[in-house]
């Protein structure tokens, strides 16, 4: 009986130990990262792809046409689990400043902030994690030639246990994916389209349903979901919730206007005004393309 | 529904007289109720959308630039943009009073900033009235201040679906 018990417990406390390891961050070696050389002009592409403005600049700051944006931080976002707040990401002592581009990219592409703190997907680095390392190293020489903002960040305001970080490895273990939602055999169009999508734009973050974990349901992908802000709902984008042709879509992402001249509200007009018009054409008919071949929801 | 797409621009400019002669006026004596207001602003939406369409659709290459049918829209434009919208912010028509409305309660507590809003709409609708039939490229420059329009106001003052 005595044994029994010394065993069950050193299983225990091996099982806590094993938890511990597995829920330990998992950066990208910094060798990968060092060899390689940023190039901002390409890194302002993908900063703008990715929308990292529509975020992390101040709630109401204004960004005037041309003006490069100051990511100051201090956006709040509502979810299940209480309020995450964006940080400041300015280049300097206040934001990633004293940052390496291995920080820089872990942070982005795994949660892992200096000192191997987890961070919570708010960032969604679960769709950066599927990048090109190279695409986040020029995004990160772009973010350095941003202007600096003083602006302290303000910290998350969370619910226990939400407030445990190390949860979060687990929350990793779940549901960090490298591999494309969408296989097979796709033209170069929606290659580029899924990249863009899946890896980039992230559109999954908002238009994919969550479990009670906030990982996203797969196999709803795309087909709409609640808004965490509580008000009204995001549309289903799959080819059975949204019936309008490629060059409706690749319009509506640069203009804003839907085809009957309706135009973009909430989060989405952020989205087309931080991101999808500063794209080329063909990046947003890769995007339209893509969606063609994405499984219709209720199917 | 329409033969082609000059006919149907034609037959949108003319619908867009007759439903305005159709919807409540702003003066009358009787107050709106709630759904008669919710009803109105919406008609009036679509009415803006139908133009904004003949126009868009040129800017964006998808039919023919036409001199008179743009002008024709611009001009309507104009004339649904200029409504007394303030007439038809009855209390108890916004979206958490009744279900399909999507006009957020904020209007009524910003209806300032909102009438300024509708007034940079009418403005923007002004400029593309002197351009809309000169030719193509001056049609396009002005359609980027109205869609920028419409969407600064949604983005702050229309619930989402």
């Amino acid at each position: 009986m005595r044994r029994a018990l010394i065993t069950l417990g050193l299983l225990a406390v091996l099982a806590a130990g094993g938890a511990w390891i597995l829920t330990a961050p998992d950066p990208i070696p910094e060798a990968r990262i060092a060899g390689l050389t940023g190039d901002p002009e390409h890194g302002q592409l993908i900063f703008d792809a990715a929308g990292c403005a529509s975020c992390h600049m101040a709630p109401d700051a204004e960004r005037a046409e041309g003006e490069p944006p100051v990511l100051a931080g201090g956006e709040a976002f509502q979810s299940a689990f209480g309020t995450f707040h964006a940080p400041n990401i300015s280049p300097g002592p206040a934001g990633i400043g004293g940052w390496s581009d291995a920080q820089i990219v872990n942070a982005v592409m795994r949660g892992v902030a200096p000192g191997g703190v987890h961070l919570y997907p708010a960032l969604p680095y679960g769709a950066y994690i599927k990048a090109e390392v190279q695409d986040m190293v020029d995004m990160t020489a772009y973010l350095r030639g941003l202007p600096v903002s003083d602006a302290e960040s303000l910290p998350h305001d969370l619910s226990f246990p939400f407030t445990i970080r190390r949860a979060v490895g687990a929350w990793k273990l779940l549901f960090l994916d490298e591999d494309w939602v969408i296989e097979g055999d796709l033209t170069q169009a929606q290659q580029r389209g899924r990249y863009l999508v899946e890896a980039v734009t992230h559109c999954g973050e908002c238009h994919t349903p969550r479990n009670a974990l906030g990982g996203l349901k797969l196999s709803d992908w795309l087909a709409g979901a609640e808004n965490p802000s509580g008000e009204g709902s995001i549309p289903d984008i799959t080819p059975g919730g949204l019936d309008w042709s490629e060059s409706d879509i690749a319009q509506y992402l640069s203009s804003g206007f839907t085809p009957e001249f309706d135009t973009a509200g909430g989060a989405m007009a952020d989205v087309i005004a931080n991101s999808t018009s500063r794209m080329g054409d063909d990046d947003r008919a890769a995007i339209a393309a893509y969606l063609k071949i994405v499984p219709p929801s209720g199917g | 529904m329409f033969a082609t797409p000059l006919r149907r621009t034609g037959l949108a400019a003319g619908l867009v007289l007759s439903c305005l002669a159709a919807l409540p006026a702003a003066a009358q004596d009787e107050p709106l109720t709630p759904e008669a207001a919710h009803e109105a602003r919406e008609e009036h939406m679509k009415m803006l959308g139908q133009n904004l369409g003949v126009i868009g659709r040129m800017a964006q290459g998808e039919v023919d630039y036409d001199a008179e049918a743009a002008q024709e829209a611009a001009d309507a434009l104009v004339e649904i943009s200029g409504m007394d919208m303030e007439a038809w912010l009855v209390e108890g028509s916004d979206s958490e009073s009744l279900e399909d409305s999507r006009a957020l309660p904020i209007i009524w507590d910003e209806t300032e900033d909102y009438l300024a809003q509708w007034e940079d709409l009418h403005q923007a609708a002004l400029a593309m009235q002197e351009v809309a039939g000169t030719d193509l490229a001056a049609l396009q420059g002005a359609m980027g201040p109205l869609g920028q329009s419409c969407g600064g106001c949604h983005r702050t003052y229309r619930a989402s679906e």
